[in-house]
Order: C-alpha cells, then structure tokens, then sequence
C-alpha cells in the first residue's frame, strides 16, 4: 500500500512540537523572572562570575550552526547531496565546539566546588544559590537539547548519503533543521539572561 | 491490498499474530482499545485502593492499617486514578477509537507516534507504580507534591513524579497527534463547522494537552533536581519559594481537569443527539464553548491557593475567572437538555448513564462555584467537601461519561452487542453507589472533616459509614458493568444500532483496517436527523 504523506502535516507536527519545547523552558524563565526580581542585586554580581568571552563566542558558533543548516536544506532542495551532507557535517562540527567549551566552563566551575549541592554552593547567599543553580539547570537543559539535535542530524546525514532524503522527499531534514534553531534560539535567550545583565 | 480492506480490525492480517499483533500495530482503534484495558485494569486498582480507605475510616480511630500507610494508599491513588485513568482517559481510549472514523480518515495522522505514545503510557505508569514497591517506602505527598514536603520527605517521590513526567509526554504527543490529524485529514466537505462534536472536544482538548503539560513536566524535573542537587527553587532555606512550585504546578494541574472533563463532554454530546433522534441544539455554541472552556480554563489555576498566601488581588482575579468558566459549562449543559426537548427519546444504557453524567456534574459544578468564591472556600478549604466536589466531577462526571461511551461504542468496537438489562442494573447500582458514597462527604466537610486525615472525631461517624456503604454498592456496580460488557458475547451488532448519524455507524461493526474503502464526501451537518 502507498503510504499515505503529508509534509504539511508533518511539519505542522513539528511546530506543535517546538511549541511545547519553549514552554518547557518557559516553566525555567518564569522561575528566572521571579528569583531575579527577588534578589536582583545578587543576580547581578553572580553573573560577573560568568566568562561572557566563552558565551560569546558559542553563541557565534551556534548562530554559525544554524546557518549551515538552512544551508544544508537548500543544498538539498537543489539536489547536491555531497553539499548538503557537509553542511551537516560543519553543523555537527560546531555543537563539538559549542560543548567543548561548556565542558570547560562547567568544569571549572566544578574545579572551584561550586555546584549544585556543594557545600561551598549552600553556604553562598540566596541570591547567589538560585542564580547558579538556575545557570546550571538551564544550560543543562539546553545541552541535553543540543546532544538530542546533533544525533538527530547525524542520523539525517546518513539519510543524506543514503539518498532516502533527497530533492523530493526533504520533510524530515527540515524537521531537523527546526529542532536546531530551537536549540539555537533557547541559547539566544540564555546567553543574555545569564552572562550579559552585569 | 483491497482484499485487507475488507477484513475487521480485530482479525490479524499483518507478519505478526496474537499478541505481537497487538503490540506492534499502529492501527488508530487496536491503539485505542490497547489503551482501554490498561486503563481499565489500572481504574480497578485505583478503586481498591478507594475502598481500602473507605474500610480504614468506617470508624474513627485506627483499624487496619497505621497513618502512614494511609497516607501512601490515598497518594497511589490519586497518581493511579489522575495520572494514568481520567487524564489519558476518553481522549486516549474513544479519541483514538472513534475520532479519525468521526472524521473520515484512515488512521490519525502519525501512526507510529500513537502507538510510541501508548508505549510512553505505559513505561511512565509503571515507573510511577514502581514507586510503592521500591525505594523507602510508598511516596506520601498526596498526588499534588507540594513542596517543600514532597523534597523533603523520605519516601520514594522521585519515582512517582518521574512516572508522572513521562506520562506527560505520551500526554503532549496525543494531543499533538489529535491536532495535526484534525487540520490535515477531515474527509472532503467537513469544514470544521461539519465536524462532530466529540472532535472538536478533543481538538480543545489537545490544546490544552500540548499548551499546559510542558509547564509540569520542568515543574517535576525541578522536584527531582530539587531532591537530588539541592537547587533550592522551592526551599526556602536555600531562598526559594514553595508558592512557586504550587503556581507552577497548578498551571498544568488546573487546565487538566479540563484535559479530563472536555472530552466527556464531547461524548454526551453525540450521545444525546442519537438517543432524543434530534438535531443537536446550539451547535455551535457547543463547539466553541470547548474552546473558550480550554481557553478561559488556563488562567484560573491560582483558585487552588487562597489561603496559600496571595495578594487580595490576585485572589479576587482568580475568583472572577473561575466564575468565569461556569459559563461556557452551563452553556453545554443548558443545549443538551434543550436538545432532548420535543426529541423521540429511547432510554438506553448508553443515554442513562449520560443522564446520570448532566445530573452529577450539575452538583459538581455547582458545588464548585462555592469553592470559587473566597470567602465560603476559606471555609471549607482543605475539607472533605473538596473531596467530594472533586469527585462529583471527575467520577461522576469523567467517569459516568466513560461508562457512557463505552455502552455507546462498544458494539462498534467488537461487533457485539451487550445486555440492555444488566447494564441498566449496573447503573443502578453506580447512580445509587456514587451518591451514597461522595454527598455525606459534602455534609461532613461543611461539619469540618479535613481531608486526606486518617482518623476523625465521633461526629463524623454516620457520614463516613453511609460513605462506606456506598463505595461497596458503587463497587458491585463496576463489577456487574464489566461482568455484563467482558464476560461472553452477546448478540451480533448491527453497523448502526442506536440509530447515529456520524460516520463512525456508517462502516462495518467492527470497523474494517483502514475504516473506509473509499472516503466519503460531506455535503452537510453531522446531527441531521430532520
């Protein structure tokens, strides 16, 4: 039997889908909002704690990625795979990048004992507590995202190179790009709140 | 393929046989009754877990079991009854059923991501059953995990409110399922104004579903980080703020009492249309009425917390809006009686149990408007009234429009019918049962009998045994109704027994694999009877 296909409904599907996403992060910025207009001088000097040289330079690069993925979707629309493949690939490349530095961030955050639950954390003034525990939850959060997203591109690459999406059929690389610029747009919104308000 | 077409639904025509048939299909009505029996068997432990409490305060004092273990009975089964029975409820079950036939498709629009969603019902109900066996002990929160107890206590709370995040998600993708298969697969000619009225319940429905559950599912991964790292969102030693998570939990928890309540609306409104043989009155208003419920519904959460400590402000607000929704509610019930006027009635099982729904919910909202305004809710706050309003409107409104579907689409579902006097004592017993059982807790709790409390003073006595005896007649009657619908075949069911008009009683009983040879084409409105 022919499967039934509705790119329209399925990318209607996906919106739906990014819809509920941002209200799961809106649950996180509603708890922001509250905790910073509570303890808004201490949210303001435990960001300074932030490296904004480290956030800036993620955010390029996953403004960068999503680029390379509408890229990618035109390249395909066009029928060269080889390209659409490596715009991919260049996408993949700048997550590696993107968690490569969180990893250093975190880390050294960890290297100074403050972490959720440690007992430097606890002792810190409330203001302080819930900027870094909300820091480390959002961020956390956000890279979960970012980990779900590069599998679900790596498997699209692979379909890429398959030929099972190409220039007729592209619905789910679309799909794929838009759960990217998801990840890329919650980062636009936590880049500000967490590392620019000094 | 056509010879497929023509096979029922029930037979097994695919690699698989028996229950792998099962487990691997994508089939919209295998889904939809796969649903059902896990409901049913978790509905069945729910309710014993009901009439265990019932047992432990047939007198005052201890009886059976100490306070602890109360306190962990009545919080598995508010989880089991809420989160696994009325939330999934009529939607998962006759939405997957009955929707995409009502409209004239094949299958909903993502097969796979139905049967991926039932799958996640399932994982997330074990996980959160999972909670009283392992672990310190059966969680004793109460199924709304306030905080800062419920990050504070001993017992095994991150299972349950793990469970309960995962059933959300299988929650979202239903209604996210039940949205796109709404605007994308109505048959030719069914404008959304030719639709039925059981889909545009669940079109309402699944807004809800896919707008306010994410709100929960961080609410509970905050709980659980809550436990684990000490991220202090809601404790106020480390600075945060326990009202917080009560306002984050009730802006999922309040619209999903709509979530439960619209889609058996949705059922009484096919239901009286076919039984009264009349046009549906006030169409319309019914349709959007679903839609200014799911709307107006969002934005009264806050009514759960007045004596949370909240401005006056936000607490007149709130009351205004609560008000607010008994609007569009009344409107519902006000076209389904005035449908029935000058109709040809034919009280079937299916229409008494509807009725027995209109009766129950009215005292259920009604009830509910006291609870609305601050100064009589200050009162009985906390109350065993609580308890009983609730259940007016979950059991008897939620549940009895369940009942009521299934005696409806039963003989759809196996091509059987079942026995018309069996059913109606079954309901005897339920109407007789649920009244006895829940309206003394409205007297007792007025009287003061707080809620959730083990053990009460003397006073109380005669209310809690009527209660009791209620819950054990309420009991026979779920016994008789699934003895009477599971126990042997009954006759063979015409396509169109109650004489519908929708288009689910124009295939075959039961329904071919794909629903339809070929879709039909809608020239005009769904309840045309005149």
């Amino acid at each position: 039997m022919e499967m039934h296909r509705d790119d329209i409904g399925a990318k209607l599907g996906m919106w739906l889908f990014i819809f509920t996403e941002i209200l799961l992060f809106g649950g996180l910025f509603l708890v922001y909002a509250v905790m910073r207009h509570r303890y808004a001088d201490e949210f303001h000097q435990a960001a300074h704690q932030l490296n904004a040289f480290i956030g800036t330079v993620n955010t390029v690069v996953l403004l960068l990625s999503s680029a390379t993925v509408a890229m990618s979707i035109t390249a395909v629309q066009k029928g060269e795979k080889r390209k659409g493949v490596l715009f991919i690939l260049v996408t993949l490349i700048c997550a590696g990048i993107f968690l490569f530095n969180k990893y250093f961030e975190w880390g050294h955050k960890f290297s100074i004992g403050l972490y959720p639950g440690s007992d430097m954390m606890i002792g810190l003034k409330h203001g302080y507590i819930l900027f870094f525990s909300l820091y480390f939850f959002m961020t956390g959060l956000h890279v979960l995202h970012l980990i779900v997203g590069s599998i679900i591109l790596t498997v699209i690459m692979i379909r890429i190179q398959t030929g099972s999406i190409n220039k007729e059929r592209y619905v789910l690389l679309e799909n794929g790009g838009l759960y990217w610029h998801l990840v890329d747009l919650i980062w636009i919104f936590l880049f500000p709140l967490l590392y620019l308000i000094t | 393929m056509a010879e497929a077409i023509t096979h029922s639904y029930l037979e097994n025509t695919g690699k698989y046989k028996g229950i792998l048939a099962w487990l691997t299909t994508t089939d919209h009505k295998r889904i939809g009754l796969m649903y059902m029996y896990a409901m049913m068997v978790f509905f069945i432990v729910g309710v014993l877990l009901g009439e265990l409490m019932r047992l432990e305060l047939f007198r005052p004092g201890q009886q059976f079991y100490n306070a602890q273990t109360y306190n962990g009975i009545f919080t598995i089964h508010g989880i089991i009854m809420i989160f696994t029975v009325v939330i999934p409820g009529l939607a998962a079950v006759f939405g997957n059923f009955s929707m995409p036939i009502m409209i004239g498709a094949h299958d909903v629009a993502f097969p796979r991501l139905n049967l991926f969603s039932w799958y996640l019902f399932i994982l997330g109900a074990a996980i959160a059953l999972s909670s009283q066996f392992l672990g310190n002990g059966p969680p004793d929160t109460g199924w709304t995990f306030y905080a800062p107890y419920s990050t504070q206590t001993h017992t095994n709370v991150v299972a349950a409110v793990f469970g309960a995040f995962v059933l959300g998600f299988s929650s979202i993708l239903t209604g996210l399922n039940f949205i796109v298969t709404i605007h994308r697969l109505r048959a030719p000619g069914m404008t959304f104004f030719r639709m039925p009225l059981f889909p545009w319940s669940l079109y309402a429905t699944a807004w809800i579903q896919v707008l306010a559950t994410p709100i929960v599912g961080i609410t509970l991964l905050m709980v659980i980080a809550e436990r684990w790292l000490r991220i202090g969102f809601f404790d106020p030693s480390l600075g945060g703020d326990p009202i917080l998570y009560q306002h984050l939990f009730w802006i999922y928890s309040h619209p999903a009492v709509y979530i439960m309540i619209l889609p058996a609306m949705g059922v009484i409104t096919e239901i009286i249309p076919t039984f009264a043989q009349r046009r549906v009155f006030g169409y319309k208003a019914i349709a959007l009425s679903s839609l200014a419920i799911a709307l107006v519904g969002y934005f009264v959460w806050a009514h759960h917390m007045y004596t949370s400590g909240m401005s006056i402000t936000a607490r007149w607000v709130f009351s205004l809006l609560t008000f607010l929704v008994a609007v569009p509610s009344a409107i519902k019930v006000f076209n389904w009686v005035t449908t029935m006027y000058k109709g040809s009635i034919s009280v079937k099982p299916p229409f008494l149990f509807a009725l027995g729904f209109i009766f129950l919910f009215m005292i259920g909202g009604l009830t509910g408007l006291s609870l609305g305004s601050l100064a009589t809710d200050i009162h009985v706050h906390d109350t065993a009234y609580v308890v009983a309003h609730f259940h007016y409107i979950i059991f008897g409104g939620v549940g009895f429009a369940f009942f009521a579907a299934l005696h409806y689409w039963y003989p759809k579902m196996y091509g059987r019918m079942y026995n018309f006097r069996r059913a109606n004592m079954a309901f005897g017993f339920l109407f007789v049962g649920f009244n006895l059982l829940y309206f003394p807790q409205f007297v007792i709790g007025i009287m003061g009998m707080p809620r959730r409390y083990f053990d009460y003073l003397p006073q109380f006595t005669l209310g809690q045994q009527i209660s009791a005896v209620g819950g054990l007649l309420l009991l026979i009657g779920i016994i008789i109704m699934l003895a009477n619908l599971f126990s042997k075949k009954g006759a063979k069911a015409p396509d169109n027994p109650w004489g519908g008009s929708t288009l689910e009683w124009t295939v075959p009983s039961p329904p071919p694999v794909e629903n339809f040879d070929e879709i039909p084409v809608i020239t005009g409105e769904p309840y045309n009877y005149e």
